[in-house]
């Protein structure tokens, strides 16, 4: 068993000095008699690129300048100071709050937005320009997944501070929540973290103890992975090293869950830290169907658009990627991971994950 | 059977006919009684170049009432039905009647003193006998006159008409002292009417009519005890109309004819000279070789033939210069606006005077004056307020040609929306107002009265479309102000909140700077 020492603690540090330095560089420039601006990247889609390197999406060198000079920018402008200062409070009475909640309090202070869009774009803005998500000023959305497993946590949050908790110790799994999110890892006896798309076989493989059978984390994704969830996968394959195998639908909605999670995705290009490259899909794959002769569903016409649009993406350029979108054209079928039923409730843990995740750790 | 040929006297024809000069029924003959007295009064003091000051009171007629209760026909009296019997009084401080006149003045149809080539109000010597006429037979009852010129004797006369004959007849005259040196004209007479539906337009006529005399003090009494007083809100009088001879485009034959009888002169060129406007020596000559007409002809010598020809000569010549304006007496933009100001209340007033210009030899100028906002109510439609020489016109607005030519501009150009509130005043005045007809309520479409009008719309559009533009530019940068004064501070509030500075930076620099930004 492995003990670990989380960063969120200095993370949380490293978040509240900068906003507190974007708070003086406006200070400042309003002392010296100036309008007070800023600078940040582009979001355009223009200026979003692929990384190679990183293995996401990223935003290009173009930058745009917000300026209280500007009549048209100095509502957005103050929003975004307003928010700023908001994140800040919340980080310093260690409270969190979701969008809902943003939206609403900017209402206190006449600074009130026009609608929860409008809310969450500047949201976006202050993550751009400080450079960290918003699970890091404690804003959540309020969409959650859940993990299982041997890890110990211990809170951060207040009242919880010091408190450690494994999280085998509650069957339906724990919340990736704010308390989890700003936790630290104490030990864990888990080598492997298995992500599933669904809440039906995430309760299966608790049923049937696949944390202790396959040593593993179990962590719930609930459809498209929250940034939270891609973040906390993040952490514990940096922070613990841990290998992460993700298993999905076998079509290409399932395929893009996984990708997210490995390689991000553009609406999250002035982000870091919510990707995990070495993430591996395992599962389901078209050829899996042949393979194991899975009840299937013909793919619809939208799902082969999507396909195409997949085969184009630079995401997608790797060698498993390429050949499965290749074989889900050519089958022209989709399986869901519920579909191993046909073969006994067990069968998925009793074959197929033991076969999945011996070619995984060969990989 | 012989059929019985037989001649009517002028009154007898008006008497028959009284649908034309506006008396069709007892609402239309209230108010056509009231507005042809008081345009009388008006010209009156015009006259003498002072500012008017019209008393009218308008009561039920008790002793009328009385005969009628005691003939028993009390219905009216309790079922308060109209038309009932009503008193109208009108006093004016204008230039009195001389004695010899005040019977055929008031009791004789188509006598008058604007029957010369001058801009008044009234033209026909109709309109002050025939509200008499109106009254007499609806419920033959005299009419009282008395007037002063400002003399030693003030003459008061009970008249009737003797409709047949078109004469007056005297039923009493009183001649009293004038000690305090009164002058002007008090008329007073029954009429059959019904001021129940009159009233509005009354009103409204009397407005408009303070609106393009806002030198004139005008009071009114109805009916019902209410009072309506109108101010003057300046005591400047417009220069009053010259008298003018006849322009060559504008004659017949018969004004011709009737020169010659009258005629001192022996020869074509004097002829041509003093009996016409802008006539000159050279033009006469010029003229008269063109017609082939021989320049020491004695007048009263010209044959049928020649007469005719001069006259189509005339229409076809182009060496006349065109009419000038010094018969005119046009509002003038200072009184046009003093009026607006005073009776609509507006926020803006756009004017704009045309130069006089002619429709077959009859001079004439537009004004026009766009008014926006303040107390002009805000209609489905713009308010288009009328006059010509000065009188509202208040029937048939959609057969006039100023509404025609509103309902043609594009209005979007001058920034108007249709939600605004404007009202556009349009008024002509000229020695012969083209009035469709005889009841003088609108404007007939002239291509250079069109001309005018359209014109003079345009620009005073213009002139509302620069205020508009400017408010609108003012308006916006009022915003912008109240926008940063707004924002700017609560910047500087969370940055100081996030940066953990004590005090606030300063920033009435860079408020004053927005300020500064907003004047240039």
């Amino acid at each position: 068993m492995r003990r670990v020492k989380s960063a969120a603690l200095e993370r949380k540090k490293e978040v509240a000095t900068t906003l507190e330095n974007f708070g003086l560089n406006l200070y400042e420039q309003m002392e010296k008699g100036v309008f007070p601006s800023i600078k940040m990247p582009s979001r355009s889609t223009e200026n979003i690129y692929y990384s190679p390197e990183l293995r996401q999406y990223i935003l290009g060198e173009r930058r745009v300048r917000r300026s209280a000079r500007n009549i048209r920018h100095i509502r957005p402008f103050t929003q975004l100071v307003w928010t700023a200062y908001f994140a800040h409070e919340l980080a310093k009475h260690r409270k969190t709050s979701t969008l809902r909640d943003v939206y609403y309090s900017a209402q206190a202070y006449e600074v009130a937005f026009k609608d929860q869009p409008e809310s969450n774009n500047i949201i976006t803005d202050l993550e751009t320009v400080a450079g960290f998500a918003r699970e890091d000023f404690n804003v959540f959305p309020e969409e959650r997944s859940a993990i299982f497993g041997d890890l110990t946590i211990e809170y951060t949050v207040p009242g919880y501070e010091g408190r450690q908790l494994n999280l085998t110790s509650h069957p339906d799994g724990v919340m990736i929540g704010p308390a989890l999110t700003s936790a630290e890892f104490v030990k864990t006896g888990a080598d492997k973290v298995i992500a599933i798309e669904k809440g039906g076989l995430f309760t299966r493989f608790v049923e049937e103890q696949v944390h202790k059978k396959f040593n593993a984390l179990l962590v719930l994704t609930a459809g498209q992975a929250p940034r939270a969830t891609r973040h906390f996968i993040h952490r514990l394959n940096k922070e613990l090293k841990l290998p992460v195998c993700i298993l999905t639908d076998g079509d290409p909605w399932g395929m893009h869950i996984a990708m997210v999670i490995i390689s991000g995705s553009a609406n999250a290009a002035h982000l870091r830290d919510l990707t995990t490259p070495d993430a591996k899909w395992s599962g389901v794959w078209a050829s899996d169907i042949v393979k194991y002769k899975l009840p299937s569903d013909p793919l619809t016409n939208v799902d082969v658009k999507r396909l195409h649009e997949l085969q184009r993406d630079p995401r997608y350029k790797g060698k498993l990627w390429q050949r499965e979108t290749k074989k889900f054209l050519k089958i022209r079928k989709k399986a869901e991971q519920e579909a191993f039923s046909r073969y006994g409730l067990t069968y998925i843990v009793d074959e197929y994950l033991p076969a999945k995740l011996e070619a995984f750790e060969q990989s | 059977m012989v059929q019985a040929f037989e001649e009517i006297s002028a009154a007898d024809f008006f008497y028959r006919n009284r649908d034309i000069a506006g008396f069709t029924n007892p609402t239309r003959a209230i108010f056509s009684s009231m507005r042809e007295l008081v345009e009388n009064s008006l010209d009156a003091a015009d006259q003498l170049g002072i500012p008017s000051d019209i008393y009218i009171r308008l009561s039920h007629d008790y002793e009328a009432m009385k005969v009628e209760a005691e003939e028993g026909n009390l219905e009216n009296e309790f079922t308060g039905l109209e038309p009932r019997v009503y008193r109208l009084r009108i006093a004016d401080n204008g230039s009195g009647v001389p004695a010899r006149h005040i019977p055929s003045a008031f009791g004789q149809v188509l006598f008058g003193s604007k029957y010369k080539l001058k801009q008044a109000r009234g033209t026909f010597g109709l309109g002050g006998t025939m509200a008499l006429l109106y009254g007499q037979i609806t419920t033959h009852k005299p009419a009282l006159v008395e007037s002063s010129t400002g003399g030693a004797r003030r003459y008061k006369y009970r008249l009737m008409v003797d409709i047949p004959r078109n004469r007056p007849i005297i039923l009493d005259r009183k001649i009293t002292l004038n000690k305090e040196g009164w002058r002007g004209t008090i008329v007073e007479f029954s009429l059959e009417g019904d001021y129940a539906k009159a009233m509005s337009r009354i009103l409204e006529y009397l407005k408009q009519t303070a609106l393009v005399n806002p030198y004139a003090n005008i009071t009114f009494i109805d009916p019902r005890g209410r009072l309506y007083k109108f101010t003057r809100a300046t005591s400047k009088v417009p220069s009053p109309p010259k008298e003018t001879k006849p322009h060559p485009y504008g004659v017949d034959v018969e004004t011709i004819q009737r020169l010659i009888r009258i005629t001192p002169y022996r020869n074509m060129v004097d002829f041509m000279k003093n009996h016409f406007h802008r006539v000159g020596e050279k033009t006469a000559h010029n003229f008269l070789e063109s017609a082939g007409i021989g320049k020491t002809i004695n007048p009263k010598r010209l044959s049928q033939e020649r007469v005719v020809r001069l006259v189509k000569t005339m229409k076809r010549f182009r060496g006349f210069l065109p009419p000038d304006a010094s018969c005119l007496s046009p509002i003038g933009e200072e009184l046009l606006e003093t009026g607006i100001l005073k009776e609509l209340q507006p926020e803006f007033v756009a004017l704009c005077q045309r130069q006089p210009s002619t429709y077959s030899g009859h001079p004439f100028i537009v004004e026009v004056a766009i008014a926006y906002g303040g107390n002009i109510s805000r209609r489905s439609d713009m308010v288009l307020y009328r006059f010509a020489n000065r009188i509202p016109l208040l029937y048939d607005e959609a057969s006039d040609v100023a509404w025609k030519i509103i309902k043609r501009i594009n209005w979007r150009r001058y920034k108007v929306t249709a939600d605004m509130a404007i009202a556009i005043l349009v008024h002509i005045c000229s020695t012969k107002v083209p009035y469709k007809t005889v009841g003088k309520e609108f404007i007939a479409d002239r291509p250079e009265v069109k001309r005018e009008i359209r014109n003079g719309i345009r620009e005073a559009a213009r002139q509302l479309q620069h205020f508009l533009t400017k408010r609108e530019h003012v308006e916006k940068e009022r915003k912008r102000l109240s926008t940063f004064s707004k924002y700017l501070p609560k910047i500087a509030k969370f940055s100081t909140e996030l940066s953990g500075k004590e005090k606030p930076p300063d920033i009435r620099k860079l408020l004053m700077s927005v300020k500064k930004y907003e004047k240039s």
